[in-house]
């Protein structure tokens, strides 16, 4: 990119802190697991970060800042911290702050909790930098950065006689631009989208987002591969896409009755669907993201990111219709070596450097992938390690 | 479109029909509310929260022993904490391959 007259520097870790504990719920019997489900950074507001994270039960805001100063030549104090008799002081000086190696520090600002029954699955910060929402699997709650002891519910969906439940809450993010509108997805497949001003609770949504499907075309996975794991607004706020367990859809906020486009992530397990239930497979939540608004794209959403089993991920351009496979693995991939693109062989013949369906490993998951809001560097994170991507510099 | 469509579902129902030849008790509402349910109720754990909380009140004075290697066994000789407790899945759900 010519454009560019920076060069890309290497990431390395900046801060580690641990965000939630364990928890046990003596009343319900219930163990709280402190694995964090979501992590939503705030708009950057100072010179501090801010970001909301929640395990199942409880949302924390977390600050993050950077202390690279310190005081030194205090009067009544030694370097080391220790008073000094004021009796030996004899002449006074004014402290000044010098450099010091950059420490980064993360202290919990607010602790969101005791609003959520069922586990919290999504996060989302208002357009107006003021409330979020929480979703759990059959309840959503809106909430004020400021206060923590109060929250709203928005959206409940628990029927009174709990055998009559057929569907959970499995998204929910606010539109960008819209401050009184949201959607939330579904274990059916279906979106909701509803607007705050309509009434205090949303039960009844605005719009209803569903792909028509012919009951006599159903199969025993049907209802299981159509759950939505992720729902994504686009820049502009004018579409949103949609994660199930095999494809990507695109949905124009304006139609409601089908997506405008689908993409398929790897078809090739349609014919492993068994398997894939006996594992436990069947039931993994892939996320799935969109390009950054880089200098030449601003606010358009081109690009679909989303990730699949063997350390692949996947890439969908909606003007060129063109896809791409790449692997975050070290073994096959060399450090400021161009990736190479992988493909699956789904049956027949394989061809020299495809791979086939069955020596895939489904342990090697990538759920998560992140997109550099400005430029194009990618995250992709594996089981255990976390790779950066970016494009190839001229 | 529809052609591939078809393929699809004929691609599922032999899956189907694969999974219920190994397991032919499989409910006949798979997305239904047994599985939901049992999505609802993850991470529940039987415990006796008032043994544990005498024995920690016991502590103070005397040493009891706490759990031995084997964390499995769980009996009235130790304290029993969360941390020692297997994972238990609830009765009332029955595992999705069961009938």
């Amino acid at each position: 990119n010519k454009t560019q007259s920076h060069s890309r520097g290497e990431y390395n870790v900046y801060s580690t802190f641990q965000s939630h504990e364990p928890e046990f719920d003596y009343l319900k019997s219930l163990e709280i697991e402190e694995k964090i489900n979501k992590i939503r950074w705030l708009p950057q507001k100072n010179a501090a970060q801010f970001l909301l994270s929640t395990n199942d039960k409880t949302i924390k805001l977390w600050k993050i800042s950077e202390r690279d100063k310190r005081p030194e030549g205090y009067n009544l104090k030694e370097e080391d911290g220790r008073y000094r008799d004021p009796t030996t002081v004899t002449t006074l000086r004014v402290p000044v702050f010098r450099p010091m190696d950059l420490m980064v520090e993360a202290s919990p600002r607010r602790i969101f909790a005791n609003a959520h029954t069922y586990h919290i699955n999504s996060i989302s910060i208002n357009s107006d930098y003021e409330t979020y929402l929480s979703a759990d699997d059959l309840r959503i709650n809106l909430w004020h950065l400021e206060i923590t002891d109060r929250s709203f519910n928005i959206v409940d969906i628990k029927p009174a006689n709990m055998e009559e439940l057929t569907e959970v809450i499995t998204a929910a993010e606010f539109h960008p631009n819209s401050c009184s509108t949201f959607v939330y997805s579904s274990s059916k497949g279906t979106i909701r989208l509803c607007d705050m001003r309509a009434s205090a609770l949303c039960d009844r949504h605005s719009k209803l987002f569903e792909e028509p499907e012919d009951p006599s075309n159903r199969s025993f996975f049907s209802e299981i591969i159509s759950s939505i794991s992720d729902v994504k607004f686009s820049h502009s706020g004018r579409y949103m896409m949609t994660r199930d367990y095999l494809s990507v859809k695109i949905w124009d906020l304006n139609m409601e009755n089908r997506p405008v486009e689908t993409y398929q992530v790897h078809e090739y397990l349609r014919s492993k669907l068994c398997s894939l239930y006996e594992n436990d497979c069947i039931f993994d939540k892939f996320e799935c993201c969109w390009n950054g608004s880089d200098r030449q794209v601003e606010f358009l959403s081109l690009i679909v990111m989303t990730g699949s089993y063997n350390n692949f991920f996947r890439m969908f351009d909606r003007n060129t219709k063109r896809d791409i496979t790449l692997e975050a693995s070290r073994e096959n991939n060399k450090p400021r070596t161009v990736l190479k693109p992988r493909k699956v062989c789904a049956s027949g013949k394989r061809k020299k450097d495809e791979i086939s369906v069955d020596s895939l490993d489904f342990n090697k998951k990538i759920l998560h992938t992140a997109w550099h809001p400005k430029e194009n560097i990618i995250a992709v994170a594996t089981t255990n390690n976390l790779y950066i991507f970016q494009d190839k510099m001229n | 479109d529809s052609q591939e469509k078809d393929k699809g579902i004929s691609l599922e129902r032999a899956e189907e029909a694969k999974l219920k030849a190994k397991y032919p008790n499989l409910g006949q509402k798979p997305g239904g509310s047994d599985f939901l349910m049992k999505r609802l109720q993850k991470g529940q754990k039987y415990f006796d929260s008032g043994d544990y909380n005498m024995a920690k009140a016991k502590m103070k004075n005397k040493q009891l022993p706490s759990a031995g290697p084997d964390k499995n066994l769980v009996t009235g000789d130790h304290i029993p904490t969360p941390q020692d407790l297997p994972q238990r899945k609830s009765s009332l759900v029955t595992s999705k391959l069961a009938g």
